[in-house]
Formats: C-alpha cells, structure tokens, sequence
C-alpha cells in the first residue's frame, strides 16, 4: 500500500521517500527557515518604521531608483544585444563562432568581484574603453553609467541561453513557407520569427534584471557609491548594516525580497505560457 | 576545428537567409557587445596581473595573506562542493524521476537563491548567528561563535551554491527517463544498485559540469561571504575578499593577480562546460539512436 | 508456468485503464494482448510485471498458484522486454545482458567466467554472438531487439512479458522477427505474452489471443477462433477491414440493400434495429446477377495491392462506399474495369442487432 497515495503516482524506482525527505529537510534548513525568520524579523516592525525605514526614506528611494532603473536598462540592452548574439550564433558560421558561444556563459563562472574590478579599470577615465569616451566627456566608472554596464555583464547570459534553444527549434520551414507566401525577409522576421521568440526573450529578459536586482560584488567598484546618487540598495543593506541598524537593512532586504520573488513568479508564468503557446 | 566550420558553413546557409551585407553586420555587432563586455575585461585582467612582469605576479601571489585565502577558499570549497552535490543528486532524483503535485513548485523554490541578494542572504545570517540574533547568543552560551568566522563563509555559501548541480541533473534526467532503471529493477538490480550501474553512468557529464560550476561559485562567492566574514586578513579572507582589500589598498597589480587566478578557474569552468555539452549531445544521439529508428538495415554492420 | 490474474483494477486519477480484468495464461503459452492504444493492454502487462501495482481491492496475481501481487519487480523474476528496448546505452551487447547476473546478490551470483558461459549461450540463441562488443547505438532495430530479448531470458524468468516488441521496427524487419519469436518459443516453451495493437501480428504468431478494449477484456480464444467469431461489433471491426450495412432483422433473417441473409442466432428477433458485416474479401462478384441474394452497384476505384486488388463499389444513388478484395486472377477473369455494373453477394454475414450492441461489453465480461 502506497501511505501517500493523493500526493504521488505509484513508481517501481525505489528512493524516494530517502531523496525527497533529504531534499526538503535540506532546503528546509538553508533556505526556507532564514528566509521565514528574515519576513519574521520584518513583521516585528511596526508598519510605520517599515514604510519609514525600507521605502520613504529620500536615501532609500534614490537606492531604488538606481537599482531598478539600471537593472531595467541593463537587461534591455541584454535584451537587444542578446537577442542578436543568440541569432548570430544558432543561424550564421564565422571562425571561432564555438569559442565565441562558450565564452558567453563568462559571467556566471567568473566572480563578481573580479569582474568588478575589470570593469572598473577599463571604463575609467584612463581605461582602455573609457578614454574614448572622456573624449565626448562621458564618464562612465563611478557614475550610473558603470551601474549599467556591471549589470549588464552579470545579466548577459541569460537572454542569449533561453533564446537560442528557442531559435534551434524554430523550424526553417516556416520561414520557407512565410516567403513562399511572398512575405518580405523583414515581414518573416516582424510577423513569424519574433513573435514565436518573444516568449524566450521575455524570460531572458526577467532572469537578467532579477539577476542584476540583487546584484553586488560587481557594482560596488564601479558605482562610486555615492549616496542618493551611485548607491544601490544591496550596498545600502551593508551600510545599514554596518551601522547597527537591523530593522533599516531588514525593510530594504524584504522589498527587494519581495520584488525578486514577484519576478521569479513572472518568469515561472512566462514559461508556462510558452509552454502552452508550443502545444 | 577548421574542417568542422567548413562542414557546417556547407549546409548552413539556408535560401531563404539574410544578405551577406545583414550577416556580417550582426555577426560584427554581436562580436562588439562581447568584445566590450566579455573579452576586454579578461583580457584587462591577465595584462593587468603581468603589467610588472612576472616576478611580481608571483611574489603577489606567494603573499602570505594571499596564501591564506587561497587556502580558505579551497577549504570552503571542499565542503561546500560535496554537500551540494549530495543535495543535487538526491534533489534530481525525486524530481526527475518520480510524479508528484508540487513538482513545478519545489523546482521553483530550488532556484530561489538565483534571484536572492547575496546581500540579504548575508544580512539572513547576521540575524540568525549575530551577538544579538536569535541563535547567536544561545551558542554563545556553548562557546560558539559563528560570525565572522570560516564556519560562516562555508554557511553563507552553501546557500548561494545550492541550485547548481540539481540544475543540471534535473533536465538530464528527465529527458533520460525511466526505461532503463525499469529495465535494471526487472532484472533484479537493488535500487542502488540500478543508480550507481544505470542512473549514475548516463548523466555522469552533466554531474560533472554541474560540480565544476558550483564549484567555481563557491569560490567565487563575494556579497554574502562580504558580509559574514569580518574581512580580517589572514584569517577570514577568501579570495574575492582578499581581491577587493588589495585593489582599494590600490596594490592594483596585486589585485589583478589573485583575480587572475579566479579568471583562470572561469576560463576552465567555461573550457569543461564546452567539453560536457559536447559529450551529452554526442549521448543524446547516441541514445535516441539506441532507442528509436535504425541506423542500419539488419544484419548489415555498423563501424 | 502459468499466470493468472483475477479482478484487477487500476486507475490514474479518474481515468480507469484497467476495469476488473482477470486472465489465465496457461503453462508454456504464447498469448497476444490485443488493443486499440488507451485499451489496457500494456497496464495490464506492467502489472503482472510488477511494475505497476494495482489498486487495493485487486485480486491476487498467481505465477503458477502462487500469489506474487506483494512481491517487488525484482523479486517476481520475470523477462520483461520493453517497447523501446530500455537497453543500457552506456554499456556493450555483453555487459547489457550479463547485467542481471552480476547484479545478483554475491550469495547466488555465478562466477566471472560462468557469466560468461551463459551470456555466450543466450547471444548465440539470438544469433548475435559476432555482436557481443558492440554498443546498443551501433545495432540496428532488430538487433536490438534481440539483445533486449537475451537480456530478458538470461536470468532465466518464470515467465516472459513483451510490450509491443515489435512496434518500432519497420514492415519487413517486424514480419521476420515475429517469426523467429514463434520459432525461439517453439524451442523454450516459456510462458509468454505480449503486447500488440496489430491484429495481423497476434493471429500469426499467438497460441491464444486476448482482445482488450477500454480497460477491459473483449474476448479470448484461438486466432482462428477470435477471427471467425467475433463476440461483438467492437472485435469485428478491430480485426480487419470490413462493410457495415445498417439493417434490419426480423425472425433469423436480416435485411439490407433489398437482400435477405439469414442470420440463425436472431430467431426471435422482431423487426429491429441492426448492423451487417461483411468482410472485403467475403463478397463473392460477378457481372450477372447472383440470384436473389446480390445487388448491383458500380466499380469507382480500383486499386492494385500485389497479391490482391481492392476495388471501391457504390450502389445507385447511394454515397456510401462497399469494399471488395480479390486476389489478383480472380480479377483478371473477370476482366473488371473503372465504371462497370457488377453484382455482388455476401458469401458470409455476421449481425448484430442493436440491442446486443449495447449489451456487447455487459456480455463480454460473462
């Protein structure tokens, strides 16, 4: 007799109860209790000091703004270029297009604080990059600027690896059979390419800027961490930190929590519309 | 590799394909995006590492701050590594090959640290363990302090490390299904026996790509171990910690130096994943092969 | 060893795959399943295998008297040869079927070179021993099979399960391992089933058909017996193409196209509702009338098959199509061509009134 028969389809492959139990028990421990006891110490905040604490506060918002308004630029640009990287890659042949492809995924195996630094150092005034700039007098290290351009590093990989799959199974034939229909190379891609990616690109999208939201190893270098001008809010939850005040780094860390939770649910929605959307 | 692109470029270029002129601007400005984000700052590191040649590089790294977090970062890894591999194993196997409700939710709870703040996780065990938090005092009754200590680093990082290898099993596995533990169980193979000749053999790649990458995460864990480990040199320092004191004591070259080695771990971690997704696909085929139609007409030998 | 299964039941979710079904498989047997795909048969399969489990309240499962319903996969040591083979992809044709012996527990596991002898012996069964290096993608789908087969039957099972054996294999491939199948358990006599959805393939190479449809057992028999007397509409149609002719029937007679056929079971019947069959190859064809019992009706299509011809008949006014099929000199001494009047004559009808249409699964389960 199965003792849980509702929850689980009878299986010969033994093991589960072992794995399962494991798996929980685990995820219990490093994951659901700290994150329970973080909206725990949260709800013994009374809801003015919240509100005061995590979001009217002038320093706070500036934080916000930046954080959300870069990490949103950041994977806008990560939208376009990637989507144009993952194109280049599944549909055209160049020498070294393979080193290319591997050298994508850089970002998630390299560590942030060194990536950090590199940035830094090159879009400085004296940089390699950021010399061309001082040129038009645009600064790009310690200003917002280099917020932009460290998340957009950290989100790089994820529009390109959730567009390419995509791109892969998108058969030729129905571009063929667009432009047997007489349609346009611009129409094909306008009214049957991109629509059928759109749904790649969305979750590409979602995962940079979740990604970039939390973000900071790679931003603190390059920000300048200015207050109420380059200073994001994970480096705002150190700072409070720093100064002894736990409820100011609790409210800040809920929201961003609570932001990063929303878009994971978002991304989650988006694939189980595609999903439906491939039959 | 010469040969190969040659091959491909033969059946790749479909008759409905952009233009040449369309081509080669895209490829160009995709390859711009990657110089300018990717390959510049790698580039920067190593040229950076050796501006004062390569004594100096050396003499950087032999530092004995900096052989201390070399140490503790190898040691941290060498927990985290293992437990999160266990995790991942045990995780990918009542995910992937068994039917429940809940499924698609526990696999989002599994990602979950993706997308939580370093930070936060960071500020999570400041809470917990903390002088004033709701352990900490408690175990300090005992003698034990957590905060700002290696334990810490370990702790911090195994939740920021989590995900990785049941990540890339979950997929493997699924895709694999079920046929040939079914197959093992009928031939009277015990449930570990099945797991060990049969599971085990036929995602042993992703396996192994997934430990590489968990590992190079675990040593390049910054924002949560940031905040955890009290940044005292010598002893509590990993190496991103030790890259961040050096270069704003603006020992630049230093800096660089100990990121160089990071950056080396990237690039073999890239190097294995490239290796591995060429040998999974080379299973996959092998194994829709094995399953599906026939390759060659019966009796007629394969080579 | 003979199975035999009594009122089992499994549902997943709402959905019922198998409906109360019992069965006894005799001693050194070979017996199809046959079914329309959603009917049961590999279910039913799977849980004499054990790699299902029934639902409680099921009967027991007896491998010759004694009840294994308890028993693990493992433990019931049967040869169970998957749809897809489920080979070992990582592992050679050797170590695929020396698989079962070395995994035995150290107690009952024979020796290095024992294993050898025996795996050696079952390749050479399966005529595969020149293949022994080789690795499961190397083989092609017959094979394949094979190994699977040898893998099956080396740890020596009470019994022999096949799902659908042959159901990835192409045309030519099929017929000649179907045989061979027949002929390997000529040899060894172990008791065995497997599963179709081919009717051709279950009549050539069973002892003993099971018709299965919606979760539930339709009818037994020989080949010969299932084939020439169907239990109802449902296993007449699964078996072959036939003519269904709406009808009515009325004291041992039943009436269609203005023909009258006797039908003896129908004694008592007063005026109802009804369907003939007839099969394509059951009608005799001529160019004159065949006495009372023929009607005309005009050639469409005709289409060349080989060894037959099908041709594509309808009636004066009428839309619905009738199928006749001849073996090739019958056609030609007719001399039939596109556009002819012919007649035709049911050599052999079967009906069914419409009552015993519905009552068809009630009385099936009796």
């Amino acid at each position: 007799m199965n003792s849980l028969p509702r929850l689980r389809q009878h299986s010969v492959l033994p093991g589960f109860g072992l794995t399962m139990g494991f798996t929980l028990l685990y995820m219990g421990f490093v994951l659901l209790i700290p994150l329970a006891g973080l909206l725990f110490a949260a709800g013994q905040m009374s809801l003015g000091e919240f509100w005061e604490k995590g979001i009217a506060d002038r320093r706070v918002l500036a934080a916000y703004r930046l954080s959300f308004g870069a990490s949103l630029l950041g994977a806008a640009i990560n939208g376009v270029f990637g989507f144009i990287v993952a194109w280049v890659l599944v549909r055209y042949t160049f020498p070294g297009k393979r080193l290319v492809d591997a050298i994508v995924d850089l970002p998630f195996a390299l560590p942030t604080a060194v990536s950090g630094i590199a940035l830094t150092t090159l879009y400085a005034r004296t940089g390699w990059v950021g010399r061309w700039f001082e040129v038009f007098g645009v600064q790009i290290s310690y200003t917002w600027i280099g917020v932009v351009v460290a998340l957009t590093l950290i989100g790089l990989p994820f529009v390109v690896r959730t567009v390419q799959p995509a791109l892969e199974d998108l058969e030729s034939e129905v571009e063929e059979a667009a432009a047997a229909l007489g349609a346009t190379r611009f129409q094909t891609f306008t009214k049957v390419i991109f629509p059928s990616l759109l749904p790649a690109v969305l979750t590409g999208f979602a995962l940079s800027f979740a990604r970039a939201l939390g973000e900071y190893g790679s931003v603190i270098f390059i920000a300048g961490n200015m207050p109420g001008k380059t200073e994001i809010a994970p480096l705002l939850v150190v700072i409070r930190l720093e100064q002894y005040d736990y409820n100011g780094a609790i409210a800040i860390s809920v929201v961003m929590l609570v932001s990063a939770f929303l878009l994971l649910l978002t991304i989650n929605g988006l694939q189980w519309w595609s999903r439906r959307h491939e039959g | 590799m010469a040969d190969t692109t040659n091959l491909s470029r033969a059946g790749a270029v479909p008759a409905h394909g952009d233009s040449p002129l369309v081509r080669r601007t895209l490829i160009a400005v995709a390859l711009g995006f990657l110089g300018l984000f990717l390959i510049l700052p790698l580039v920067l590191i190593f040229s950076q590492a050796l501006a004062e040649g390569v004594r100096v590089y050396f003499d950087a790294i032999r530092e004995p701050d900096s052989l201390a977090a070399i140490r503790l970062t190898l040691v941290t890894a060498a927990i985290v590594v293992p437990v999160n591999t266990v995790f991942g194993v045990a995780a990918a196997w009542a995910i992937a090959k068994f039917e429940f409700k809940g499924k698609s939710f526990l696999i989002t709870i599994i990602d979950m640290p993706f997308a939580i703040s370093p930070v936060v996780v960071g500020l999570i065990f400041v809470l917990m363990f903390g002088a004033t938090g709701w352990l900490g005092p408690h175990l300090a009754e005992y003698g034990i302090h957590l905060l700002f200590t290696p334990a810490a680093i370990v702790i911090v990082t195994l939740f920021g490390t989590m995900p990785f290898v049941a990540r890339e099993l979950i997929p493997l596995m699924q895709a694999q299904g079920t046929q040939e533990e079914q197959s093992a169980l009928t031939l009277g193979a015990s449930g570990w026996q099945t797991f060990y000749h049969i599971t085990l053999p036929n995602v042993k790649w992703g396996l192994l790509y997934g430990v590489i990458l968990c590992n190079a995460r675990a040593m390049g864990e910054f924002g949560s171990v940031y905040v955890v480990s009290g940044r005292i040199r010598g002893e509590t320092n990993t190496m991103p910690l030790h890259v961040e004191v050096l270069y704003n004591d603006y020992m630049i070259t230093a800096a660089f130096a100990v990121a160089s080695l990071l950056a080396l771990l990237a690039l073999v971690t890239l190097a294995a994943k490239s290796i591995v997704e060429w040998k999974i696909a080379r299973d996959m085929r092998l194994a829709s092969a094995a399953a599906g139609e026939a390759p060659a007409p019966d009796g007629e030998s394969a080579p | 060893m003979s199975i035999e299964v009594r009122s089992i039941r499994k549902t997943f979710g709402k959905y019922t795959a198998l409906d109360n079904v019992s069965l006894t498989v005799e001693d050194g047997c070979l017996t199809a399943l046959l079914g329309p795909s959603g009917s049961g048969k590999t279910t039913l399969l799977r849980v004499i295998a054990g790699l299902e489990q029934a639902d409680a309240g099921s009967g027991p499962i007896l491998f010759h008297q004694e009840d294994v319903a308890k028993t693990s996969v493992g433990e019931r040591r049967v040869g169970f040869v998957f749809q897809h083979y489920a080979l070992f992809r990582h592992m050679t044709v050797f170590d695929n079927v020396a698989f079962g012996l070395k995994v035995r527990p150290r107690k009952v596991r024979p020796s290095r070179e024992e294993i050898r002898e025996k795996v050696h012996a079952m390749l050479s069964l399966v005529q595969l021993e020149y293949l022994s290096g080789r690795y499961p993608a190397q083989l092609s789908g017959g094979q394949r099979q094979r190994v699977a087969l040898a893998r099956a039957l080396v740890i020596e099972p009470r019994v022999l399960l096949l799902d659908e054996p042959f159901g990835a294999l192409d045309a030519k491939v099929r017929r000649d391992l179907r045989r061979w199948l027949r002929r390997l358990h000529d040899e060894i006599h172990l008791t065995s089933i497997f599963v179709t959805h081919d009717q051709e393939e279950a009549l050539e190479v069973a002892d003993r058909v099971v018709i299965m449809d919606k979760g539930r057992i339709v009818q037994e028999g020989s080949p010969d017996e299932v084939y020439d007397n169907p239990k109802n509409p449902f296993v007449y149609e699964f078996l072959g193409n036939v003519n269904l002719f709406h009808s009515r029937v009325e004291k041992g007679m039943a009436h269609f196209h203005g023909l009258r056929v006797e039908s003896p079971q129908h004694e008592t019947a007063k005026g109802e509702g009804g369907r003939a069959y007839v099969r394509p190859q059951d009608f005799e064809i001529s160019r004159e009338p065949l006495g009372e019992s023929s009607f005309q009706a005009t050639v469409q299509h005709i289409y060349r098959l080989g060894a037959t011809v099908r041709l594509e008949l309808a009636r004066e006014g009428e839309y619905l199509t009738i199928e006749v099929e001849l073996t090739n000199d019958e056609f030609r001494a007719r001399g039939i061509s596109k556009g002819d009047k012919v007649y035709l004559r049911p050599r052999r009808v079967r009906v069914f009134t419409d009552q015993e249409m519905d009552d068809s699964y009630t009385s099936s389960q009796l």
